[in-house]
C-alpha cells in the first residue's frame, strides 16, 4: 500500500487514572481510506486511546495531529466537529423519536431559531440512501433492530462530513448478517475516503475488513502491522504477550464430554412456558451436566426465554418444574431459591452496579440470597471475589476498584463471577462472552465444560453460532420467537442451523 | 499497586468530608469574631453549657430527619413528608399527655411517645406502600402525606396551640442526663444505630444497590421493595422523634409551624454530607455535619446580627457558596488552569503557554 500522509497521528499519548496507568506513550496513526484495527486484551487501553482521542479524558501527555494540525478537543462533539466521530458500542440514540430526529437531534438545522423539520427529513432520507439502508426516516427509531438502529447511529456520525470514524467494539451485539451489512457500509466508506478505527475480539472480523493493525498491551503500543502480512497467530501472540503454549490451549477446543451423568428427570423443565408478545410457549429440558445452547437471530426470543426461566418477566402460560416439581417462579428470587442463575447480556442496565466496587458486585446476588441480616465475613467475601478475580482474570486485581471504571471485557467478567459464586444448579448465559478477548474467551468456554463436569446444568445463549455448537449438549433453534426444534449436538454443523433459523423447520 | 490505590481511595474518601468539615469550622471561627467565648463549654448547675452545645442541641432534630433522610435518598427516593411527620407525632403526644390528670405520670408519658411513635411507623409504612408497592414516584407519594400531614396535625391539636406542663416530657427536647442534653444523646444514640444497621449488615450495600441500579438488583435477587418500605419506615420514626424532640422542647404542639420546611433542611443536609439525589452510595457522617453546618449557619445569623428580612437570602447565598465548593467540577474552573476553549485555538494557546513562562 502506498503511503499518503496519515489523517490521523497521535503521538507518545499518556494517560494515567489514579493507581492506573492506562496508556503510556501510544503512537497510532491512521491514514484516509483505510479500516484500522484496534487491538488488545481486556482492559489494554483501547477504548482509552478512543477517548483520549475525542476529549472525553483529558491526555497527560503526548501529541495529536489532524490533518497534520495539532488538535485537543474538549469533548466529542467538538470533535464530531472536527470531522472525528464515533460510534459507541451501546446505541445512545432515543427509541422513541424519528430515525430523522435521532440523526439530527442536538444540531438541528434551524433558521430563525425554528427547527426546518423539512430539511431534516430530506437530508435523513438521502443520507440513509448514501447508506443504502432501507429504512423509513420518519419512523420511530425503536420499531427496528438493533443493528439497523447501529445504521442509524453512523449515519449519524458521518452527516457532519466526517474524515475519521470510530468503531468501539460495534458488532458484539449483531449476529452474522447484521455484520455483513456493517462490513458493507463500512467498506463503502472507506472507498469514499474515510478512515475508520474498529476495536473488535473477532480476529476473523479483522481480517475479514481490515487493512492494518495496531496492538496494544497493558496500555503500551506493541506494534503496528499490515493485516495481510500478519498471521492470525503472530496476531493473538502480540495480544497476549505470550508464546507458543498459551495458543495450544486456546486451540485445543474445550469440547464438552458427553453428558454421560444425566439424570432421567431434568433439573429444570418448561412445559408449554410462554409470555404473550415475548415468546410462544416452548417445552424445554436441562438435565444435570447438560449444557443446552439457544441459537437465533437477535430478537428470536432467546434471552425472552431465558428471562421466563429466571422470572425476570412473568410467564403468562405454563409451568416450571425443578427436579419434577412444579414450582412458582414468580420473581428472580424465586427463581434462585430453586437453584437458578441468570447472567443477563445487558451489562450496564441489567447487571452491575456501576458505582460500587467489583468486591461488592461480585457478591451482591449471594447477599441477597442470604437477606440483609445475615452479611457474608469481610474474610469470606475476601477469599471469594480474589478466587475469581484470578480465575476469570480481572484487571486490575483490585477488588476495592468501582466497577465503572474497570473496562468492558472486565465488566463482563464480574458479572459472570456474580453468579458463579452462587453456585446455581442451572446456571443460564446469555452472550456471557460479549466483549470478551480471545484468551479470556476460551477460558469461559473451559470453564463452562468444567462447570457442567461437575454436574450444573448451563444454558448457553450465544450469537456466534460457532460457539453454542462447540459447548453444547444440545441445541434448541429459535425462530421469530418460536422454539421451532430441539435437538441433540452430535456433529451438527454451522450450516445445518442456519438453515433450520432461516427456514423455520427442522431440515 | 494496590496499596497506592488505595491509598488514593481514602483520600478520595476524606476530601469527601473535607470541604463541609472546613466550612463549618469557619463558621464557628465567624463567631468567635462577634462572641469572644463562643468556643466556652462549662458545666452550670451540673448542666453542660455553651454556645456549641446549643448548636448541636438544637440541630438534634434535623440530625434525627437528616438521617432518615438520607437513607432514604440513597435508594433514590426522597421523602417530603417529613415535617409533616413532625407535627404530627407532636401534636399526638401533647393532646395525650394534656389529656392525662397527672401529666407528670410517666406511664402516662411512655404511652404518649410509644402512641406517637406508632403513628409515624404507620405513616412511614404508607409512603412505602405508594412508593414500592403502588410504584408511584416518591416526591409524589411523600407530597401526598406532606399536604395531607399538616391537615391531620391541625385536626389534632383542633388548630390550636396545644401547651402541656410535663417534667418527664420535658427531658425528651430540653432536659439533661449526666450533664449532656438528652436530645444529644438521642441524636448521637440514632446515629450509631443507623449506622450499625447498615454497616455491620448488609442493609447499606443493598440500599446502595437499589439506589444505583434497581433493575440490576431486582435481577440479582434483591428484595427490593422490602428494603425501600423498610427506608421510608425508618425515616418516618426518625421524624417522629424529631417531633418529640421539638415539642418537648417548647412544652407545647403547634399543627401549623411545627418541622415547617425541615424536610429542605434535611435534604440539604443529606446532599452537602455527600450523598447524591441520584441515589447510590451514602454517608451518615457526611450528613451529621451537612445537618450541623446547617444548624451553625442559623446560629451564626442570629449573632452576626444579619437583619431579620435577609436572613434567608444570606442563608440561600451560604447554601450555594457550599454546593458550588464542593463541586468538582466548579473547583477545577476556578482553581485550576482550565481547558482551552476550541480544538485549534488550544495548540496555538499550549504554545504560547509554553513560552510564556
Ligand atoms: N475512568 C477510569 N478510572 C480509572 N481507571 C480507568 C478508567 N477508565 C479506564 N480505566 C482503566 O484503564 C485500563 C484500560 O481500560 P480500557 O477501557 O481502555 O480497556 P479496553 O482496551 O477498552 O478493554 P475492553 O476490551 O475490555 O473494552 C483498564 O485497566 C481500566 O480499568
Ligand atoms: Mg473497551
Amino acid at each position: 500500500m502506498a503511503e499518503p500522509a496519515a489523517i490521523l497521528a497521535m503521538t507518545g499519548i499518556t494517560k494515567e487514572f489514579p493507581g492506573v496507568k492506562a496508556l503510556s506513550d501510544v503512537d497510532f496513526r491512521l491514514f484516509p481510506g483505510e479500516v484500522h484495527a484496534l487491538m488488545g486484551e481486556n482492559g489494554a487501553g483501547k477504548s482509552t486511546l478512543i477517548k483520549a482521542l475525542t476529549g472525553v479524558y483529558d491526555i497527560d501527555g503526548g501529541e495529536i495531529l489532524l490533518e497534520g494540525e495539532a488538535v485537543r478537543f474538549t469533548g466529542p462533539l467538538q470533535a464530531q466537529q472536527a470531522g472525528v466521530s464515533t460510534v459507541y458500542q451501546e446505541i445512545n440514540l432515543c427509541p422513541n423519536l424519528s430515525v430523522a430526529e435521532n440523526i439530527f437531534i442536538g444540531r438541528e438545522p434551524r433558521r430563525l431559531g425554528a427547527i426546518q423539520w423539512k430539511k431534516i427529513h430530506r437530508r435523513a432520507t438521502e443520507l440513509l440512501r448514501r447508506l443504502r439502508l432501507d429504512i423509513d426516516a420518519s419512523a420511530l427509531l425503536g420499531t427496528y433492530s438493533i443493528a439497523v438502529q447501529q445504521m442509524v447511529a453512523i449515519a449519524r456520525a458521518i452527516d457532519i462530513s466526517a474524515k475519521v470514524l470510530i468503531f468501539d467494539e460495534p458488532t458484539s451485539s449483531l449476529d452474522a448478517k447484521e455484520c455483513e451489512q456493517l462490513f458493507r457500509v463500512m467498506r463503502q466508506l472507506k472507498d469514499e475516503g474515510i478512515a475508520i478505527l474498529f476495536v473488535t475480539h473477532f480476529l476473523d472480523q479483522v481480517y475479514e475488513v481490515t487493512d492494518r493493525v495496531t496492538v496494544l498491551r497493558n496500555g503500551r503500543l506493541v506494534g503496528e502491522r499490515l493485516t495481510a502480512e500478519l498471521a492470525q497467530i503472530d496476531l493473538v501472540a502480540m495480544m497476549i504477550g505470550k508464546e507458543l503454549e498459551v495458543l495450544e490451549q486456546l486451540d485445543e477446543q474445550p469440547k464438552s464430554s458427553p453428558a454421560a451423568l444425566q439424570d432421567a428427570s431434568p433439573v429444570v423443565a418448561a412445559s408449554e412456558l410462554g409470555r404473550d408478545g415475548a415468546v410462544a410457549p416452548f417445552n424445554l429440558a436441562i438435565h444435570r451436566g447438560e449444557v443446552v445452547g439457544l441459537a437465533g437471530l437477535l430478537g428470536s426470543g432467546r434471552t425472552e426465554v431465558a428471562r421466563l426461566l429466571f422470572g425476570a418477566d412473568r410467564a403468562d402460560h405454563g409451568q416450571i418444574r425443578v427436579d419434577g416439581t412444579t414450582v412458582a417462579v414468580r420473581n428472580p428470587r424465586t427463581a434462585m431459591a430453586h437453584g437458578i442463575a441468570f447472567c443477563s447480556e445487558n451489562r450496564r442496565t441489567e447487571g452491575l452496579v456501576e458505582d460500587l466496587t467489583v468486591r461488592e458486585n461480585i457478591i451482591l446476588a449471594l447477599q441477597a440470597e442470604r437477606g440483609w441480616s445475615r452479611p457474608i465475613p469481610r474474610r469470606r467475601q475476601e477469599e471469594l471475589v480474589d478466587k475469581y478475580i484470578k480465575a476469570l482474570r480481572i484487571t486490575p486485581a483490585n477488588p476495592d476498584m468501582v466497577v465503572r471504571n474497570l473496562s468492558g471485557g472486565n465488566q463482563q467478567k464480574v458479572l459472570l463471577a456474580r453468579w458463579l459464586i452462587t453456585e446455581p444448579r442451572l446456571l443460564i448465559l446469555d452472550e456471557p462472552t460479549r466483549g470478551i478477548d480471545v484468551g479470556a474467551k476460551a477460558e469461559i468456554q473451559r470453564l463452562v465444560v468444567s462447570l457442567a463436569d461437575g454436574g450444573m446444568a448451563v444454558l448457553f445463549i450465544s450469537a456466534e453460532l460457532e460457539e453454542v455448537l462447540r459447548l453444547s449438549h444440545k441445541i434448541a433453534v429459535l425462530r421469530d420467537r418460536h422454539l421451532v426444534t430441539e435437538m441433540p449436538n452430535d456433529g451438527v454443523d454451522v450450516e445445518h442451523v442456519m438453515r433450520i433459523i432461516a427456514s423455520g423447520a427442522a431440515v | 499497586m494496590t496499596a497506592s490505590l488505595s491509598g488514593h481511595m481514602s483520600a478520595l474518601t476524606r476530601r469527601r468530608l473535607f470541604w463541609p468539615v472546613t466550612i463549618l469550622i469557619v463558621l464557628l471561627l465567624a463567631n468567635l469574631l462577634f462572641t469572644p467565648d463562643f468556643f466556652k463549654i462549662e458545666i452550670r448547675g451540673g448542666h453542660l453549657y455553651g454556645s456549641l452545645i446549643d448548636i448541636v442541641r438544637f440541630g438534634a432534630p434535623l440530625i434525627m430527619v437528616a438521617l432518615g433522610m438520607t437513607l432514604v435518598i440513597a435508594t433514590r427516593g426522597i421523602d417530603l413528608s417529613v415535617g409533616s411527620i413532625v407535627a404530627i407525632c407532636g401534636a399526638l403526644a401533647c393532646l395525650w399527655i394534656s389529656g392525662q390528670d397527672d401529666q407528670n405520670s410517666v406511664a402516662g408519658v411512655l404511652t404518649a411517645v410509644g402512641l406517637a411513635l406508632g403513628l409515624a411507623l404507620v405513616l412511614g409504612l404508607w409512603n412505602g406502600f405508594l412508593v414500592a408497592g403502588v410504584g408511584m414516584q416518591p416526591i409524589i407519594a411523600t407530597l401526598i402525606l406532606m399536604v395531607a400531614g399538616r391537615g391531620l396535625a391541625q385536626l389534632i391539636t383542633d388548630g390550636q396551640i396545644i401547651t402541656i406542663n410535663s417534667t418527664p416530657y420535658k427531658l425528651i427536647g430540653g432536659g439533661y442526663w449526666l450533664t449532656v442534653p438528652f436530645s444529644i444523646l438521642l441524636a448521637l444514640g440514632a446515629v450509631a444505630l443507623a449506622v450499625a444497621l447498615t454497616r455491620r449488615t448488609a442493609l447499606g450495600m443493598l440500599i446502595e444497590s437499589v439506589g444505583g441500579n434497581a433493575e440490576a438488583s431486582r435481577l440479582a435477587g434483591i428484595g427490593s421493595r422490602r428494603i425501600i418500605v423498610m427506608v421510608y419506615v425508618f425515616c418516618a420514626f426518625c421524624a417522629g422523634i424529631a417531633g418529640l424532640m421539638i415539642s418537648s422542647n417548647v412544652s407545647s404542639a403547634d399543627g401549623n409551624n411545627a418541622g415547617l420546611w425541615i424536610e429542605l433542611d434535611a435534604i440539604l443536609a443529606v446532599v452537602i454530607g455527600g450523598t447524591s439525589l441520584a441515589g447510590g452510595r451514602f454517608s451518615i457522617g457526611g450528613t451529621v455535619v451537612g445537618a450541623l453546618l446547617i444548624q451553625a449557619l442559623s446560629t451564626t445569623i442570629y449573632t452576626v446580627g444579619v437583619p431579620p428580612e435577609t436572613t434567608l437570602l444570606f442563608k440561600a447565598l451560604v447554601v450555594t457558596v457550599v454546593c458550588l465548593i464542593q463541586s468538582p467540577a466548579f473547583r477545577a474552573k476556578v482553581f485550576q488552569r482550565r481547558r482551552r476553549p476550541s480544538a485549534r485555538a488550544a495548540a496555538r494557546e499550549k504554545t504560547k503557554v509554553e513560552v510564556a513562562p
